[in-house]
């Protein structure tokens, strides 16, 4: 017997009113999980998408839609741009690395993403199985991609001509020239995971009749230099000073366009922000109508309780005791809702985490933890204990032979 | 056991209750009579601690209550104190056992398990311990607020019209508990009731006039 044994007995002879207190409180709480979580994880990836890409070049357009469309494969390109320029550029002394992107094809709605070793290297991926491609036409498979399409080693597959969702109806599709599948992937946790790698010479060599070229495996000797395109190039600096000279120097001194991926991304989110904290503001409410809610209860169980308190007083019980007991209640009201609304949030983020992959959209799970739930369950007491508070005071004053005679 | 001397209580600046003197021994069985308006329950809640009168001194087992202070007060009332109140209001969303042991707990006593079977038997509803207050008759309500109201072995009992509404027999038998349950733990008892058919059973009285 203590005040956590009374609390409770109290919690549960109002079972009804607990149950819906408790509800209201984890809904709100669940909300802002689901939020945190949701967030804190595409943030996440979007940032290690891309971790050390200083700047992507791309053709002129949006600045976004070649971030987009370059890092996080989701967008449509901006253009071509020609691989002559891409070779002076890559010659310049602000540039430590490039790596060079071709773009034109999708397999089943997964990217081909033609490009050199480098790209693969970059995002640190080892392979489950086989090798890199050496030739055009060779094919690496993400992890992913191999997962759902069931393509294995030594597969054979052709390209859609396009970035969409593929084998539609009417979509071009390169027959006459397949990928064969010489590696595969082990998961990296990034965008490569949804992208089926080659060499950029394969996607001049899909295309390879519109050249007149027979002998694709020689395309990227055959094809005149002048012909040849690339979607985008991912750079790195070679010194922390390149940020101010390269982007002003592409954009003014080329058809291309420089897009900083930092800025770029830090502007996406701003935009998604707002509906986040449209969100976060209705989860808010949500946890202020269970603060009230909660009020109410406890003022009624407090009117309800007027006699028991003024007897525990006689008992020998001192009003802190039980303004602690008030304040205690509206706690345990508070704490239960709290775990039952972190653990609604991570069930919900999981079952959403579920929807986008099957949608193919990035990969979310609820079994993941952030340092920002503490805090939540700090808010959900605070609620507790504010709500709490007046029908605390009241029984601080508690006027027990006014009571008492009374009743 | 209790030593009242020029007690006066005022409620808005009428007075309620006059107490020129009383004393009373270490257990003796007191009754307190008068009519309604009287003062008995204002004069019971002082005894009890619960109430700080307008002036004059109350000291209760050796204890100027005066001289305490909140707290202490409130530890004093808990140890030293037991009180059936007219509507008995045991805790109802506690169990009989509970009850019992929370007037243990609340008071800073060690929570005695046997001790609460123990009086329970004494008057007979051990049976009960695990039933909730609203699973009782009024007869085993009585004995359980009787059962908390000695369970800490308090000097003083005191007990707040625990007649009214009761038949002859029943009448008989709550005053036989009250005595015998103050007899056992050598508690000073003092009852306040208007009911004039158990004035034969105890021979101290103490009479309180209707105030002017």
């Amino acid at each position: 017997m203590n005040l956590a044994t009374v609390s409770l007995a109290y919690l549960r002879a109002r079972a009804l009113n607990t149950t819906l207190n408790v509800l209201l409180l984890a809904l709100g709480i669940a909300t802002i999980t689901l939020l945190l979580l949701a967030t804190s994880q595409f943030e996440e990836r979007m940032q290690r998408d891309a971790r050390g890409i200083d700047l992507v070049v791309g053709a002129k357009g949006s600045p976004m839609q070649i971030i987009l469309s370059s890092i996080y494969q989701l967008d449509v390109p901006t253009g071509n741009v020609s691989w002559k320029h891409a070779q002076e550029l890559a010659r310049h002394r602000a540039v430590k690395k490039m790596i060079p992107l071709a773009l034109a094809d999708n397999y089943r709605g997964f990217r081909i993403v033609g490009t050199n070793h480098d790209y693969a290297e970059h995002y640190g991926v080892r392979l489950a199985q086989g090798r890199l491609w050496q030739a055009p036409l060779e094919a690496v498979l993400g992890a992913e991609i191999a997962a759902r399409t069931g393509l294995a080693m030594d597969a054979t597959f052709i390209g859609a001509h396009g970035m969409g969702a593929g084998e539609r109806e009417g979509d071009v599709m390169h027959e006459t020239h397949s990928y064969r599948v010489v590696g595969v992937l082990a998961p990296t946790g990034t965008v490569v995971d949804r992208v089926v790698l080659t060499d950029v010479a394969s996607v001049w060599a899909v295309h390879a009749d519109q050249y007149d070229i027979k002998d694709v495996a020689r395309i990227a000797e055959l094809l005149p230099d002048d012909e040849k395109e690339l979607t985008a190039l991912l750079i790195q600096y070679s010194s922390p000073l390149a940020a101010a000279i390269l982007p002003r120097y592409i954009n003014q001194n080329s058809e291309m366009q420089a897009a900083s991926p930092a800025y770029e991304t830090a502007r996406l989110f701003s935009i998604i922000g707002v509906g986040i904290d449209v969100l976060r503001g209705f989860a808010l409410v949500l946890i202020l109508a269970a603060g009230l809610s909660v009020f109410i209860a406890l003022y009624n169980a407090l009117l309800e309780r007027r006699y028991d308190l003024a007897v525990m007083r006689t008992l020998g019980a001192s009003p802190a005791r039980l303004m602690t007991l008030m304040l205690f209640e509206g706690a345990l009201l508070a704490g239960i809702g709290a775990a039952l609304g972190l653990a609604l949030g991570h069930v919900l983020t999981e079952l959403l985490g579920v929807a986008f992959k099957a949608a193919k959209q990035v990969a979310v799970t609820g079994w993941a933890w952030v340092p920002e739930e503490l805090w939540l369950i700090g808010l959900a007491l605070a609620v507790g204990i504010f709500a709490a508070l007046l029908p605390a005071w009241r029984a601080y004053r508690t006027d027990i032979a006014g009571t008492l005679a009374r009743g | 056991m209790f030593d009242l001397r020029n007690l006066r209580h005022a409620y808005d600046g009428t007075d309620v209750l006059n107490v020129a003197a009383w004393r009373a021994d270490q257990g003796a069985h007191w009754l307190v009579l008068g009519p309604s308006g009287s003062g008995k329950t204002t004069l019971l809640h002082i005894l009890a601690a619960i109430l700080t009168p307008t002036a004059g001194s109350v000291s209760v087992a050796g204890q100027d209550l005066t001289a305490l202070g909140a707290h202490q007060l409130d530890r004093f009332r808990g140890q030293h104190i037991g009180i059936v109140l007219q509507r008995l209001h045991l805790v109802p969303s506690l169990t009989v056992m509970n009850n019992l042991l929370l007037a243990q707990y609340l008071a800073g006593l060690a929570q005695d398990g046997a001790r609460v079977r123990e009086v329970l038997a004494s008057l007979g509803v051990s049976d009960k311990a695990d039933a909730y207050p609203h699973e009782l008759s009024f007869g085993q309500a009585q004995r359980v607020a009787v059962a908390r109201a000695v369970v800490n072995r308090p000097k003083l009992l005191l007990a707040d019209e625990p007649t009214s509404n009761l038949d002859d027999v029943r009448c008989a038998q709550a005053y036989g508990l009250l005595e015998s349950q103050a007899r056992a733990c050598g508690a000073t008892l003092v009852v306040a009731t208007h009911d004039q058919r158990i004035k034969a059973r105890m021979s101290n009285h103490y009479e309180l006039k209707e105030q002017p």
